[in-house]
């Protein structure tokens, strides 16, 4: 005799419930966190590096580096000051989860830090659908990679709560229509608070570090 | 490529919600699937096959029932179906809306004997 059973339980959910904990967590220990993500190469591990110089007499900042294999990129954030540093190997997983980021807070001490640097793997799909529990996702666009990313990626463009623009150097050599690209975040994220920079010279830098500044400090 | 886990996180639903209903088997499970969710069923499809061996859910049917996006323009509360490119509102051509559905991605129910 078949039975139908109502379940509608959210498939995700096991996630949604630790990144629930991380997030208790990191804020309980006052620590403000941030979840990187971005394309590969669009300049996530050079945001760090340049963040923390800027910010390092200021705050506590640890970083935690999400990628398939190596630890080149937690190598460049302990190399650009953060105090700790730690990477996470996916083994092949495609981003980061609440499991892997609950691994990673176990090995700091989290009372020590102000500020979470989180870089996700590189990839504009599947990070968007896995919540961390970090305080802020952040997503870096770059010049290079089109002014059409929004509207082909429009779930990692809807879920962020801050976009950086970065390699703004790049504008005079590459085509790429501002207003086309705003217009569609504007109507994926309506006012969403956007930063354009540049890693390599620094440009818009300080108001990026400012809006870190003011919410690690809050 | 995070189909596995996922797919690992419905089998588990699965097989919770059953046992506790003290059912022998699965025969089929409803997933609920938002236009604008990335998931693939192809790719959970395949990797149910191999999981869900040697369970309860091992004879088991996926069934997916895909939900439209509906959007809600922010200036002039007209509801629309967002096309592929420009994400404007066809009554006013305001940028800028709510989802109002879409974005689920839930095991709605399960039949089992
Ligand atoms: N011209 C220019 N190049 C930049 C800028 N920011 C980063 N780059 C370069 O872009 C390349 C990739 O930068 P990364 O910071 O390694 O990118 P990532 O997002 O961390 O990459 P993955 O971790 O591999 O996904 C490097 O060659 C950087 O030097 C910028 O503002 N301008
Ligand atoms: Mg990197
Ligand atoms: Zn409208």
């Amino acid at each position: 005799m078949t039975q139908r059973i109502p379940v509608v339980e959210n498939i995700l959910n096991a996630n949604d419930h630790l990144a629930q904990e991380n997030h208790t967590r990191l804020e309980s220990a006052g620590v403000f966190s941030i979840n990187l993500m971005a394309s590969p190469g669009a300049g996530k591990t050079s945001l760090i590096e340049q963040t923390l110089p800027r910010l390092k007499d200021k705050l506590r900042i640890a970083a935690i580096d999400g990628d398939i294999a190596t630890s080149l990129d937690s190598d460049r954030a302990a190399a650009a000051g953060a105090l700790s540093s730690i990477q996470i190997n996916t083994g092949g997983n495609c981003h980061l989860d609440a499991v892997m980021l609950r691994g990673a807070l176990d090995q700091l001490q989290l009372n020590q830090y102000d500020l979470l640097l989180v870089e996700n793997v590189g990839n504009l799909v599947c990070p968007a659908e896995f919540k961390l529990g970090t305080h802020k996702s952040v997503l870096i666009a770059s010049i290079p990679e089109g002014d059409d990313k929004p509207y082909k990626y429009p779930g990692m463009y809807r879920g962020v709560d801050a976009l950086i623009i970065n390699k703004i150097d790049l504008l005079p050599y590459v085509s790429f229509r501002m207003d086309f690209f705003q217009r569609g975040v504007e109507s994926l994220n309506p006012g969403v608070i956007t930063f354009p920079l540049s890693c390599r010279t620094g440009e818009g830098m300080d108001a990026w570090i400012n809006w870190l500044l003011q919410n690690s400090t809050k | 490529m995070h189909e596995l886990a996922v797919t690992q996180s419905i089998l588990k639903i699965a097989i919770d919600h059953a046992e506790q209903a003290n059912a022998k088997q699965i025969t089929d499970l409803h997933i609920v699937m938002g236009e604008l969710s990335s998931m693939v069923d192809d790719s959970i499809q395949f990797y149910w096959e191999i999981i869900a061996k040697d369970t309860i859910a091992q004879k088991a049917q996926l069934h997916f029932r895909r939900v439209p996006a509906e959007l809600q323009c922010v200036i002039c509360s007209e509801k629309y179906h967002p096309t592929n490119e420009e994400l404007i509102c066809p009554k006013c051509g305001n940028a800028g809306a709510k989802i109002l559905s879409g974005e689920e991605f839930f095991l709605e129910t399960i039949d089992v004997e």
